[in-house]
């Protein structure tokens, strides 16, 4: 990388600043400023001038210092040694930081993100001479127990693949491969590097079709999201975004997570650290930091490397796609990163649109989410990423700036309800703020599942809970005791489906996680119930004698004691449930 | 051992670095402008002097080719733009940290406030810097404060931050005296070190607290840093920053546990709007600047322990909420960044409930590790979470009451006012010298969700209720 000197610190404006600068500085580019040669990226030129974004702390920092250019934007390196590492917002890997320069962070410190004296066992998986194509897979390099690392040529290569170094163990700047070209002859290594605000190409988009299973039922059964897809989490604080981030985090079925902390706490990001290696995925057997990836920027680190940090995140998710996986991205919070750039361009004295932001704000966030998606890869695999963003509104108010304009880019709002979040309802996704556009997407899949019954029984369970929020109105009024059983029915089912199917708990060892399966016969257990309730109570039975029944109590109790491999208890229940109420619905009472 | 100090660069030429100028350009606020200076850098520590040889201590806030823009701490009242004398020290502030500051006072800035004489020791950076994730030990060791309704439903340990919200008027100083009389850890016996910023409170809020500290034999391990409501505004944008600044010294150099007191956050907030609008930046919400969240996470986050090393920050700082509002911006982004929040409610208070804490909206988010078998007890969890249910279901019994009258309420809802009732007068009040050990706390939690019916204990197994219901 040549350095040059490309100007001078003209102002400093905390993460800003501003550079007289010579002709050769370019937009966009990768620059350092200063005797400590802090990290930092030209924003804007005018004139002689440039704006710096620094990405880390400018205290100190003195007009007249230097700025050194680099002539490449701001990229992030991709190659194996990536899965179950921890990075900063540019990248830059904060368990090396840490052995370097100890607990705390200080400025200045450089460190490549992918350690350069690892050794791994390639293995080529194409002969040479052949043609070249972009993203071409010509090696493998089993990077960790759960995931394959496909060494890809760059999406730009074409021409002839003319060398391939044999199986055998590399560090990943070794030269693994050759490419000729009309331009001549380039080096494939294992790694590559690409800039971060650049979506990495595919060869096309795919409808999607099969739903991310992430094990949460409110979110499987009533606001799915599909492979490839994107959903937005709102919330005030303290409602569960982080906490539906880590559950998806751990049990959803993608083959590989991009946990981006932008803005928020230090001590999230240590109990991912902690436990996440403790913890097995169930699909897999292996060890989930296996196939995870942190990207930690927290709320106390420099804001212009909160910026970057979704970028970052979301180039690494497209690397890992570009090889066939299903990777999902959550980011949390995309406030913190929105306010980032408000920051930032509010100290550029730009002109600022809705509640201070910036007019580019909306580009922004779709340039963001555009870059999800189901795709087939430029090697013709089928591969996505579905982009999770939390949003924490001020004052829990959804009318704000970020989470309007996300709304116009996502498919999926999971609205998390305070009211619910106190009353200690978790997830406190709400039913009724919430939606998902995929639901027709993934009707398929699941109704191949379930012999064709998942529609009906999610619609049947929306339409209770509707005729609930109607009969709410009326009891808010006159009390439930007014009613007649068979609304008051209505009104037990709902509450029956929010406590034994809706609530599930985070930190409880059986309920945490819920496969598709238990899902869908939990919620027909429920319904089957409903069915015979309701003609057992037109025959005149008492709702209050069907409350005795024994099947209430394990109704109540089947999340936790029917464990995920105890499908065919679920399936004793079904039958208990109909034997038992069916007995008041063949003879009258 | 690595100490959290920065090194600052090395001056390049020390005769330029102290250089003294005469004369500023503009006086606005607390801010002064500068022209025809060199070499300054940002952030860093100015002295003004007024001229009649008093000098006051202020920092860069923006600098450029010859100019710069500097906050004054003690305020610019009579400052003239002519005799004005500025020297810039080429460092950011710093405070003294050693063994001596335990049962000292300081002013806002962090200078002796008691009468005795500066410290001697190491000058620290009051800025800090930011804890490597990697770096952090996960809070999990349940401190026991004595009161039931945080014991046993919004659980402190030791390396969190959990504020208190708080109302004009309402207890919120009796709290904290009570938790810095009471909080220990069960079985052992280190006593807490109490750090104690105050920003803005008047002085017979800080003699109160200093009392109450005095009054439990903790003085000599108490270190105060007072920005008093009389002090100028500006200088509270320090104040917590050289209290945290000596927390890190003390837990993370001499390995004490130490519990941070930060009142009142809103006050603070307030100097940052203050200078904010002075400087003419465009506001967020309130006429708050945008980077309030990035600026208060700077001071929240470092709260927390560090793996190897002995010590701990737990931080209890007071937000007041304007007009009793949780949405306004300064809880809100506290609230934001905080693991969780203990809220003081007016309509509890108003009944003469002591502690008036909101059962709904306090929450500790990392209870979860600190409480259980083995660290208070197995039941723990789910006999919270099922409070917390019924105290939810009580609240809207009680709208619905006050609709259709109580007479109208079915037997069970009845029945839930009466746990309702039970759960406000025998959990969560207490005496103000109460101390409750966590046995206690669970067992009354238990005596009080006896008044339901046990069908509707869904949070709670058969085996739980098989031992502790109606007992
Ligand atoms: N599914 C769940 N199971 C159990 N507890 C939960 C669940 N979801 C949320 N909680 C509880 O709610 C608390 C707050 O959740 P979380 O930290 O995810 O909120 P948040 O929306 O991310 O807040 P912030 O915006 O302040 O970061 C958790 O600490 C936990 O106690
Ligand atoms: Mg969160």
């Amino acid at each position: 990388m040549g350095e040059r000197i490309v100007g001078t610190v003209k102002r400093v404006v905390g993460p800003v600043i501003e550079a007289q600068c010579s002709d050769d500085a370019e937009m966009l580019e990768l620059v350092y400023v200063g005797e400590h040669r802090l990290i930092g990226e030209v924003v804007r030129m005018r004139q002689r001038s440039a704006w710096v974004q620094v990405y880390e702390d400018t205290t100190g920092l003195r007009p007249g210092a230097p700025v050194y250019g680099t002539g490449e934007p701001l990229s992030v390196e991709l190659g194996p040694g990536l899965v179950g590492g921890i990075y900063d917002g540019v990248q830059r890997p904060l368990d090396v930081l840490r052995a370097r320069t100890g607990d705390f962070i200080s400025k200045g410190v450089h460190a490549p993100a992918i350690d350069r004296n690892t050794r791994w066992h390639f293995v080529p998986q194409v002969q040479v001479p052949c043609p070249a194509k972009g993203g071409m897979v010509i090696g493998t390099v089993r990077e960790t127990d759960a995931i394959l690392h496909k060494i890809m040529l760059a999406p730009s290569a074409s021409g002839e693949l003319i060398h391939i170094v044999p199986e055998g163990d590399y560090v990943v700047d070794d030269i693994v491969g050759r490419v000729r070209s009309g331009d001549g002859e380039t080096d494939v290594a294992l790694f590559q590097r690409w800039p971060v605000r650049v979506s990495r190409p595919y060869a096309e988009r795919l409808p999607q079709s099969t739903p991310l299973i992430t094990g949460q039922r409110v979110v499987d059964t009533l606001f799915p999201v599909a492979r490839g897809g994107v959903v937005v989490v709102p919330g005030g604080f303290g409602t569960g975004k982080t906490m539906i981030q880590h559950a998806l985090a751990k049990w959803c079925d993608a083959d590989l997570v991009v946990y981006i902390g932008c803005g928020e706490r230090g001590n999230e990001m240590t109990e991912v650290l902690t436990d996440f290696p403790k913890l097995i995925d169930p699909r897999t057997g292996k060890s989930l930091m296996d196939r995870t990836i942190l990207i930690a920027n927290t709320s106390n680190m420099p804001v212009a490397a909160r910026e970057a940090s979704i970028y970052t995140g979301i180039t690494i998710a497209e690397y890992f796609r570009d090889m066939g996986y299903s990777v999902a991205v959550m980011a949390d919070s995309t406030s913190r990163w929105a306010e980032a750039l408000r920051e930032l361009s509010g100290r550029m004295e730009e002109m600022p649109a809705d509640e201070g932001f910036p007019a580019y704000l909306p580009t922004r966030l779709a340039e963001f989410y555009e870059r999800a998606g189901m795709v087939k890869t430029l090697a013709g695999d089928e591969a996505s990423i579905t982009t999770i963003g939390a949003v924490s509104p001020p004052g829990g108010d959804f009318s704000e700036p970020v989470t309007q304009h996300t709304k116009r880019f996502i498919r999926t709002f999971w609205a998390l309800d305070k009211q619910l979040a106190n009353a200690r309802h978790y997830p406190a996704i709400s039913w009724r703020d919430s939606y998902s556009e995929y639901v027709d997407d993934v009707s398929e899949w699941w109704e191949k599942k379930t012999n064709g019954e998942w529609r009906s029984l999610r619609a049947d369970i929306l339409s209770i809970m509707q005729r609930e929020a109607r009969l709410e109105r009326v009891v808010k009024l006159v009390g439930a005791d007014v009613l007649p059983d068979s609304q008051r029915l209505v009104l037990d089912v709902a509450a029956l489906f929010k406590n034994a199917f809706l609530q599930q708990n985070a930190y409880d060892k059986v309920d945490a996680f819920c496969v598709a399966e238990k899902q869908y016969l939990m919620l027909k257990v429920i319904m089957v119930y409903f069915e015979h309730a309701s003609e057992a109570i037109a025959r005149g039975t008492a709702l209050a004698t069907l409350n005795k029944l024994d099947v209430m109590r394990d109704m109540m109790q089947m999340k936790f004691e029917c464990g995920n491999e105890d499908i065919p208890k679920l399936r004793d229940l079904l039958a208990r449930v109909e034997r038992a109420v069916r007995e008041y619905t063949s003879t009258p009472a | 051992m690595n100490t959290p100090a920065p090194q600052p660069e090395p001056p390049g030429d020390r005769l330029l670095d102290r250089r003294e100028y005469v004369g500023v350009t503009e006086v606005s606020g607390p801010i002064v402008a500068l022209n025809g200076i060199h070499n300054v850098g940002y952030n860093e520590l100015v002295e003004i002097g007024d001229g009649r040889g008093n000098i006051r201590l202020g920092m860069t806030l923006e600098v450029s080719e010859g100019a710069a823009i500097a906050q004054v701490f003690e305020g610019t009242s009579g400052l003239r733009l002519s005799s004005t004398r500025v020297r810039f020290r080429g460092e950011p502030l710093t405070i003294t940290v050693s063994p001596e500051i335990l049962g000292r006072a300081f002013d806002g800035l962090g200078r002796p406030a008691d009468g005795s004489p500066e410290p001697s020791g190491e000058e620290r950076d009051v800025n800090g810097l930011p804890v490597n994730p990697t770096a952090r030990d996960y809070p999990r060791k349940f401190i026991q404060t004595g009161i039931s309704a945080i014991d046993g439903m919004n659980t402190l340990v030791r390396g969190q931050k959990l504020p208190i919200f708080s109302g004009s008027g309402l207890p919120h100083r009796q709290i904290v005296a009570q938790i810095t009389r009471q909080a220990k850890i069960v079985g052992e016996d280190t006593p807490f070190a109490v750090v104690f910023a105050g920003m803005g409170i008047k002085h017979d809020e800080a003699m109160f607290y200093l009392r109450s500290f005095e009054e439990s034999g903790a003085m000599g391990r108490v270190v105060a840093y007072l920005s008093l409501a009389d002090a100028p505004s500006v200088e509270r944008r320090i104040t917590p920053r050289a209290a945290l600044t000596a927390a890190e010294y003390l837990a993370f150099d001499l390995g004490m546990h130490v519990l941070v007191i930060l009142t009142d956050m809103t006050n603070y907030c307030e100097a940052l709007r203050e200078i904010s609008t002075q400087r003419q930046e465009i506001p967020s919400r309130k006429g708050y600047p945008g980077y309030l969240y990035s600026d208060l996470a700077s001071i929240y986050e470092r709260a927390g322990m560090i793996i190897g090393r002995q010590g701990s920050i737990t931080q209890v700082p007071v937000v007041s909420m304007p007009n009793d509002d949780i949405s306004h911006p300064v809880p809100d982004l506290s609230g934001y960044i905080t693991e969780g929040q203990i809220v003081l409610e007016r309509d509890l208070d108003q009944r003469g409930i002591y502690p008036p804490i909101a059962g709904l909206p306090s929450l500790s988010r990392l209870m979860k590790d600190g409480i259980g078998e083995g660290m208070t007890r197995a039941d723990h969890a789910h006999l919270a979470s099922q409070l917390f249910a019924g105290y939810a279901q009580v609240k809207n019994i009680r709208a619905l009451a006050s609709v259709i009258g109580e007479e109208e309420l079915s037997t069970l809802d009845q029945t839930y006012l009466q746990f309702g009732e039970t759960f406000e007068r025998k959990f969560l009040s207490q005496g103000l010298d109460e101390d409750r050990s966590i046995m206690e706390t669970l067992d009354l939690g238990w005596e009080v969700l006896s008044v339901l019916p046990r069908e509707e204990l869904h949070r709670i197994t058969e085996e739980e209720i098989r031992k502790y219901y109606g007992k």
